[in-house]
């Protein structure tokens, strides 16, 4: 999400650069504007209601995100570490707290400013909570508010869930934003801001559901990093964001018209041999390598779960101006880690269904309890009742010292090998859709 | 005479003392829950609930005619064999034993699971159960964050209701007002038993071991309510009747173990490098309510759930807000008058290990000496352990 690499630029990436770089700047200059900034997640985050509040947000799983592929995130690990984090907890936190630890320069290796609010608003992972705990000792002078997401755990949103944030958002957050604003929510920005992402998350749809074609015309998940860069940070309900989608869905839709591949950061996919859905998180620290395993073989991902951990909207969930916080409500409830293991092997299940996929690929994150405990269990009820192979690998996010080049190619080659001797016992005509 | 018939009464008392400690030692090695089969056996309406730590309210259970049992995994007493194809090696080592358990099917006569919300593991491996086990109850316990009685807790009372009817339905025992009542009784009487003997260990900690205070707790997990209220009341006394005499030892709070259990190695290990544990979270399902719950109102699930909002123990798996857990453990030590702190956490536990700093920094600047150390739930080999808590207990003696 929001990554910067030499990939070759469409105009919808320059336009994303172009937003980014712009945040940073108006986070460097708070100190003159007096903009008032929150820190908040991205798994069912409150974009809008910090828009209609005029204050930015920060993501500190986008600055640790953004340290491992710049290189940076082993050393902020590693300070962390010094002062006393164990080396087997989520690397975000511990690359957040180096950074921070080693004066907080973000991405654009700009002065990130210290957050006035904390909204520790956590959805489909517990590590959020923690995270913020520590955080809120390092900022003590920073206010915090708690928005708790129930779990659905029984595979549907639940009426008291929806009540309980709703309820916790008109006691708690809003309130607590108000006081740092300095001034009351407005019903009718934030309904604007709802509509607009609204607009975005049909173009979004639209683009991943391109996947469908074949060949693909986007790789879902090295692609689709990119893709969810401004609606799950800092953009959604913006112009801005609308205008970017935009711009993507025309580039999309020109890829289908002239039958083409995705682009990799080495061209565009000519021939497209295997069709893949991934489960978990990509690996930041060599994302590049990473992506090149594949696309080296000619596999493109038609389905990522990765790409709906900040929302999900394959289902037909929209942001609703006409009921403003039961769509936050729904939208942090329905995330894809939020939702049960039933749910989510339903969600890879259709994704292989829709797009007709080959194979499904596991990458294990060793830091991230939140994806990967439960994830052999899941691979076993998917290749039990599908019968396609799937490939399970294991990396970290941004600690370098978990990510092993041979070990990971070891499997995938065997895993490659796989589909290539199903491919050749089950022919498929490879249809243009 | 006198002499000798006062010998043959503490003799008396401690062969009890004995076979009580048997018994619960006996109930902990018991993976194939001999006792909960057999008390299950007593009558075709009762059923059995396992339950994840740390806590849940086990009133509710009680109520409806049926058994509570803590699942603490298996610890160092089955190998894992199916346990390992479902945990990858950087997850904690409880839910292997417990799939383990599960699979091999230790857990039979159990009905249904609560998964409690503590932690992801936790929370994935209610998503193992549904996958497994769909035939029974699988149901996710989650407690508010926030503390407002007007919002946490309307959710929680009806995450409590509807718990209560998800249990109706395995036995068509509804659990009334004064079922729910009764159970909230014998529950806080068990809650003041366990404060007693807790209280009783930190000022004689040389009249019981740290594992054997473990395991008279470690019981309640398993045992009915009166059987283990019971059980506490007879050893209490023998355990006074000791005639023990205390040795150089310092006092340590152990904190960081609420979930998956130390081995009991490594508890005695500890002790038996020079610390006495006066204070441990290795249980803290059974001490999460400082306060008796009131047992005679006309609504008693009102009072679980404001004695959830009020009355609950600080822990890694609940928001701090604004009682900063840190001052909660140093009021604790104080309390117990502890000369340290040892923190010893499972493996890849993330809650433990990340108020670990936070934690560690807060003792430092109350100058309370603390130590860190990890383990897993099957670790065999305490030499580490034993070196660094000798050393702290060594240091501590030394310059305090
Ligand atoms: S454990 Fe996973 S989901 Fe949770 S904060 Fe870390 S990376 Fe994010
Ligand atoms: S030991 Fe820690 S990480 Fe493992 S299940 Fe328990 S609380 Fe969760």
């Amino acid at each position: 999400m929001g990554l910067t690499m030499d990939v070759q630029k469409e105009n919808s990436m320059i336009k994303q650069k172009q937003m980014l770089s712009d945040h940073f700047m108006a986070l460097s200059q708070v100190k003159e504007t007096g903009k008032k900034v929150a820190y908040t997640f991205v798994p069912g985050n409150l974009t809008e209601l910090i828009t209609a509040f005029d204050m930015l947000p920060v993501y500190p799983e986008i600055n640790s995100l953004q340290s491992g592929m710049r290189k940076k995130s082993g050393d902020f690990i590693r300070e962390a570490e010094d002062v006393g984090y164990p080396e087997d907890v989520c690397s975000y936190v511990k690359c957040d707290i180096g950074m921070m630890l080693q004066g907080n320069i973000g991405p654009t290796d700009q002065l990130l400013p210290s957050p006035d609010i904390l909204l520790l608003s956590y959805t489909g992972c517990f590590v959020f909570m923690k995270w913020f705990e520590n955080l809120r000792r390092l900022y003590p002078h920073a206010e915090i508010a708690m928005l708790h997401i129930p779990y659905q755990a029984d595979g549907r949103v639940d009426p008291a869930a929806v009540k309980y944030i709703k309820d916790q958002l008109t006691k708690d957050v809003i309130p607590k934003f108000e006081k740092v604003a300095g001034k009351r929510l407005s019903d009718t920005v934030l309904a604007e801001c709802l509509s607009r992402s609204a607009v975005a998350e049909d173009l979004l749809m639209n683009v991943f559901e391109s996947a469908r074609h074949k060949p693909s015309p986007i790789d879902a998940y090295f692609g689709g990093v990119y893709y969810i860069g401004p609606i799950f940070t800092s953009f959604r309900g913006s112009p801005a964001c609308v205008g970017y989608y935009e711009e993507l869905w025309k580039e999309v839709q020109y890829r289908i018209a002239h039958k083409l591949g995705p682009i990799t950061p080495d061209g565009a996919i000519t021939e497209e041999k295997y069709r893949l859905v991934v489960e978990g998180p990509p690996n930041w620290t060599n994302f590049r390598d990473f992506w090149k395993l594949f696309y080296d073989h000619g596999a493109v991902f038609v389905g990522s779960t990765y790409t709906r951990v900040g929302g999900l909207y394959d289902y037909g969930f929209r942001h609703s101006p006409d009921d403003p916080l039961g769509s936050l409500a729904e939208y942090c409830l329905g995330c894809y880690t939020n939702r049960n293991l039933p749910q989510r092997i339903e969600l890879i299940e259709k994704f292989i269904t829709d797009c007709d996929a080959d194979g499904l690929v596991i990458n294990s994150i060793k830091s991230c309890n939140s994806f990967s405990a439960g994830q052999l269990a899941m691979m076993r009820d998917i290749e039990e009742r599908r019968g396609i192979p799937v490939g399970f690998i294991e990396t970290d996010l941004v600690d370098p010292r978990y990510y092993s080049y041979s070990n990971i190619k070891n499997r995938l080659d065997s895993f490659f090998q796989m589909l290539e001797q199903r491919k050749e016992l089950q022919p498929r005509a490879r249809v243009i859709a | 005479m006198m002499n000798s018939v006062a010998d043959a009464m503490v003799r008396h008392q401690q062969t009890d003392l004995a076979a009580s400690l048997d018994q619960a030692k006996g109930l902990f090695n018991d993976l194939s829950f001999a006792y909960v089969r057999d008390w299950k056996g007593q009558n075709p309406s009762r059923r059995v609930i396992g339950f994840l730590p740390i806590y849940i309210p086990r009133e509710i259970i009680h109520a409806h005619g049926m058994l509570p049992v803590g699942l603490f995994g298996a610890g160092d007493r089955i190998p894992v064999v199916k346990g390992d194809a479902y945990f990858q090696s950087y997850i904690c080592h409880l839910p292997r034993t417990v799939i383990e358990m599960a699979l091999n099917g230790n857990l039979d006569a159990f009905d249904g699971f609560i998964f409690p919300a503590i932690c992801d593991v936790i929370r994935n491996l209610s998503g193992i159960f549904q996958l497994k086990f769909n035939a029974k109850l699988i149901r996710y316990l989650d407690f508010p964050q926030n503390f407002d009685p007007e919002v946490g807790g309307v959710f929680y009372r009806t995450a409590l209701r509807q718990l209560s009817e998800d249990l109706a339905r395995l036995n068509g025992v509804a659990g009334d007002v004064a079922a729910l009542n009764h159970s909230i009784s014998l529950y806080n009487e068990n809650r003041r038993l366990v404060k007693d003997l807790s209280d009783f260990r930190a000022a004689s900690p040389h009249k019981v071991s740290a594992v054997e205070y473990y395991l008279i707790l470690r019981a309640g997990q398993t045992l009915t309510i009166e059987d283990h209220n019971a059980f506490v009341r007879r050893v209490m006394p023998q355990l006074a009747e000791r005639d023990a005499l205390p040795e150089d030892k310092i006092r340590v709070v152990v904190s960081g173990s609420f979930c998956e259990q130390p081995p009991l190695g490594l508890i005695r290990t500890i002790e038996n490098a020079g610390c006495y544990i006066v204070e441990d979270d290795f249980q803290l399902g059974l001490q999460w309510m400082g306060d008796p719950i009131p047992d005679d109102t006309a609504d008693p699930l009102a009072a679980l759930v404001d004695a959830y909002l009020t009355k609950s123990t600080y822990s890694s798996a609940v928001y701090d807000g604004d009682h900063p857990k840190e001052e909660q453990l140093v009021a604790q030590v104080r309390e117990r008058r502890a000369d340290g702190v040892i923190f010893c956490a499972p493996s890849f536990c993330d809650p433990a290990l990340l108020d670990r700093p936070l934690l560690e920094k807060a003792m430092d600047r109350s100058h309370i000496r603390h130590i860190s150390f990890q383990y897993h739930e099957n670790l065999g080999q305490f030499h580490v352990v034993k070196e660094q808590a000798g050393t702290f207990a060594d240091m501590i003696k030394l310059w305090d």
